[in-house]
């Protein structure tokens, strides 16, 4: 019978589990899974980007476009190290991938060897599970189950470690078999339809109900049954940052974002609400605020795959614990067909008084400096709303997510829970690569732009037409904001004397362009969006414009501020 | 928030890195463990880990949640004093000589119903399996006589109510 060696059936593993592309960086402890990769190159796509975190976003944008795992692969040491941020942000933000790292020959673990690290140790907190593999023969049941684990029930990171002899060992019979089951792992807890019946019960007979849903909506594919749910009971529905795109921006039962920088309606009616249908979502404390004042009132409803959420942030009344895909389609054929008009009408009512206040002269600005909101509306004007928003952390992402038009799901892709900068650079490259045939904008901030900024260099080699829209400020705007309204103005190191990001761009032969006139803005966004390529354009925007609303931290969602 | 002395008793598949993966659990929430053991069950590759924690009702059940959520932990329950039996075994090694010279010690070995495992010609250890409160009373009586070691183990429990564990597996 035919031998291989180790690193052939990762490599073989890996194709059989359909993975048409892979995110890394070579190094001493995984070169000959690289040496097999140069063998494959046909069937396998590696993308060398230029730091290994990069590979995690990318992974990360990758598998957020496609709804696929995203791979990525490193050596050992800091190539594993520079791994844990994107690890710990696909953790917190449930996105499907497998990490391979490298590792020093099994008779050299815990000897301190060059470039040892002990990496299961260090990403055992933020995975749902990972691996060390030191012998050949394991290779192919601990990837398949790898795989399995990241994409099915809650999607999550796993990090497979191999050591570099098992990559070099030679097996003989190598055979592949997809994982389909694990006897101490319930992916997807089965509902019960009592349960069922008693959300029934709280939803039919609510006269003030309130959707709230997540990105679960999203990673359950559960847009249409949730959509159906939204039309029939004709609930308001509101969306977390990771939830939104789930259904499109301009649907009449569509009420806006929830949380720290979102809608005034939703916020100020969460705490007069009768029942709160939580869907996909996890009560994260930059939706809730303070939680003693958070829902007090009402009634909650929790649609959830992972029983350890439940409860965990905020007391519910009923979990309906199971996949909202099925469990949304049990429960429509019984959910009463209803209007909620003067209900609905509060939220309208609430988000004019925002519209008046904030939206419009951010939106609609005309004098001063460009605001950040109106790049957002010269993006929407030339684009159909079924483009691809990725966004870093900070101003600009709570701007971007609030103002985007969103059409189609799978549309947004930032980091919600960790708060990553330095994210949006290698995922929008992921993301173009997940997706090639939708538009991806990368709206980033002048400091996260600076993380990553040497995914330049990949998205160069790899011709993706990424667009990318530097909102500069000079500043670290949300720490400067927080400083502004809580710590007196002491805009302790959050300025920034930024280089020239167009030569930068250049630099990498990436066409690019700068913009500080209104008058200029909308040319440039059409001329950005009909390039062929990749392309850069820096706005230069206000220096010190605040994001509003805003719940001060701590304080109760209804103590929302408009200025 | 009222404190109460939780067991968890936690079975797990056999695997390398699972008590780190247990353990972070509790640290990711600064719960100091207040004893842990961890053996083979009664069922062949399937371990149990019994963990004793001072948390609220909430927090244990939250832990328990989170426990249960890893991948290779099979099942989780946690149960108050009372529902249980437990026992913690200790070794108390003293001088030999304090052995023959103080005839009280024998005494003290006798009502506190603990064993003399063995005998050296300079020392001696007694066994005391029992509650907390057992092997510490033990070890205040031996410590006048010069106590060389000691050491106590983790609790270990089991339910005053049938927990069927292979049923619970059977049905996974």
């Amino acid at each position: 019978m035919k031998k291989i060696s180790g690193a052939e059936a990762i490599i073989r593993c890996l194709i059989s589990e359909d993975v048409d592309v892979l995110f890394g960086y070579p190094g001493g402890a995984i070169m000959p899974v690289y040496d097999e990769l140069y063998k494959f190159q046909k069937e396998l796509n590696h993308v060398l980007v230029r730091h290994e975190q990069g590979a995690t976003h990318a992974a990360q944008g990758y598998a957020r476009s496609s709804g696929k795992v995203g791979v990525a692969i490193a050596t050992s040491g800091p190539g594993a190290t520079n791994l844990v941020t994107g690890i710990a942000d696909a953790q917190i933000d449930s996105t499907p991938m497998v990490c391979i790292t490298g590792q020093v020959a099994s008779y050299l673990l815990g000897s301190d060897a060059f470039q040892e690290t002990d990496i299961i140790g260090i990403s055992t907190p933020v995975t749902k599970w990972n691996y060390q593999i030191t012998k050949a023969s394991e290779i192919s049941e601990v990837i398949s189950k790898a795989f399995y684990i990241a994409k099915s029930g809650r999607p999550g990171p796993v990090l497979i470690d191999i050591t570099k002899d098992a990559q070099f060992d030679m097996i003989e019979g190598f055979e592949y078999k997809k994982c389909i089951n694990i006897r101490s792992y319930t992916p997807t807890p089965k509902f019960d339809k009592s349960v069922i019946l008693d959300a029934v019960k709280l939803i039919n007979k609510s006269k003030k109900p309130l959707i709230v849903w997540g990105q679960g909506v999203i990673l359950g594919n559960a847009e249409p049954e949730f959509k159906d749910f939204v039309e029939k009971s004709g609930i308001p529905a509101a969306w977390t940052i990771l939830g939104v795109s789930a259904i499109s921006t301009n649907h009449e039962l569509n009420v806006g974002m929830v949380g720290m920088h979102g809608n005034y309606g939703p916020n100020v009616l969460t705490n007069q609400c009768d029942l709160l249908i939580a869907i996909g979502m996890r009560f994260d404390d930059r939706v809730t605020g303070d939680l003693k004042s958070y829902a007090k009132q009402a009634k909650i409803i929790h649609f959830e795959i992972d029983p350890a959420e439940v409860d965990k942030n905020v007391k519910v009344e009923l979990a309906v614990i199971g996949d909202v895909k099925q469990t949304l389609k049990e429960i429509l054929p019984h959910v009463k067909k209803r209007k909620h008009v003067s209900w609905v009408n509060n939220f309208r009512e609430l988000n004019k008084i925002e519209f008046d206040k904030v939206i419009d002269q951010e939106y609609n600005k005309q004098h001063g400096g460009l605001s950040m909101a109106e790049v957002i509306k010269s993006i929407n004007e030339n684009t159909d709303g079924n483009s691809i928003l990725v966004t870093d952390v900070g101003q600009h992402q709570m701007v971007a997510c609030r103002y985007m038009n969103f059409n189609k799901s799978k549309s947004n892709i930032t980091s919600g829970g960790l708060g990553t900068m330095g994210f949006a650079l290698p995922a929008a490259l992921g993301a173009k690569i997940g997706d090639p045939e939708r538009e991806v904008i990368a709206v980033i901030g002048d400091g996260g732009f600076q993380m990553t900024i040497q995914e330049l260099g990949t998205i160069f080699q790899t011709s993706s037409a990424v667009k990318i829209v530097i909102l500069n400020n000079e500043y670290l705007g949300m720490v400067r904001q927080w400083q502004q309204l809580f710590f007196d103005k002491r805009y302790a190191s959050t300025e920034m004397t930024n280089p020239d990001f167009v030569t930068i761009s250049k630099g990498y032969f990436i066409d690019s362009k700068r913009v500080s006139k209104r008058k200029d803005l909308n040319s440039s966004i059409k001329q950005m969006l009909s390039h062929d390529g990749p392309y850069l354009l820096e706005v230069c925007v206000e220096k010190e414009d605040n994001v509003f609303p805003m719940i001060p931290s701590g304080s109760s969602v209804s103590d929302i501020r408009l200025e | 928030m009222k404190k109460t002395t939780y067991t968890i008793s936690i079975y797990t598949e056999n695997n390398v890195g699972l008590l780190n993966r247990v353990s972070q659990i509790f640290l990711k929430r600064h719960i100091n463990i207040v004893s842990i053991t961890s053996s083979e069950s009664e069922i062949p590759d399937i371990f149990r880990f019994v963990i004793v924690v001072n948390v609220s009702k909430e927090q244990v059940a939250k832990l328990v949640k989170q426990i249960e959520k890893q991948i290779e932990v099979i099942s989780v329950f946690y149960h108050t004093d009372k529902q249980t039996i437990f026992l913690e075994t200790a070794l108390y090694k003293v001088k030999s000589s304090s052995l023959f010279e103080e005839k009280q010690i024998q005494n003290i070995i006798k009502d506190s119903r603990a064993n003399i495992v063995t005998v050296k010609p300079a020392f001696f250890v007694i066994e005391k399996t029992g509650w907390r409160s057992e092997t510490e009373d033990l070890y205040e009586k031996l410590k006048p006589y010069g106590l060389l070691q000691f050491v106590r183990s983790g609790r270990i429990s089991v339910t005053k109510k049938s927990m069927e564990i292979s049923k619970i597996l059977n049905n996974k």
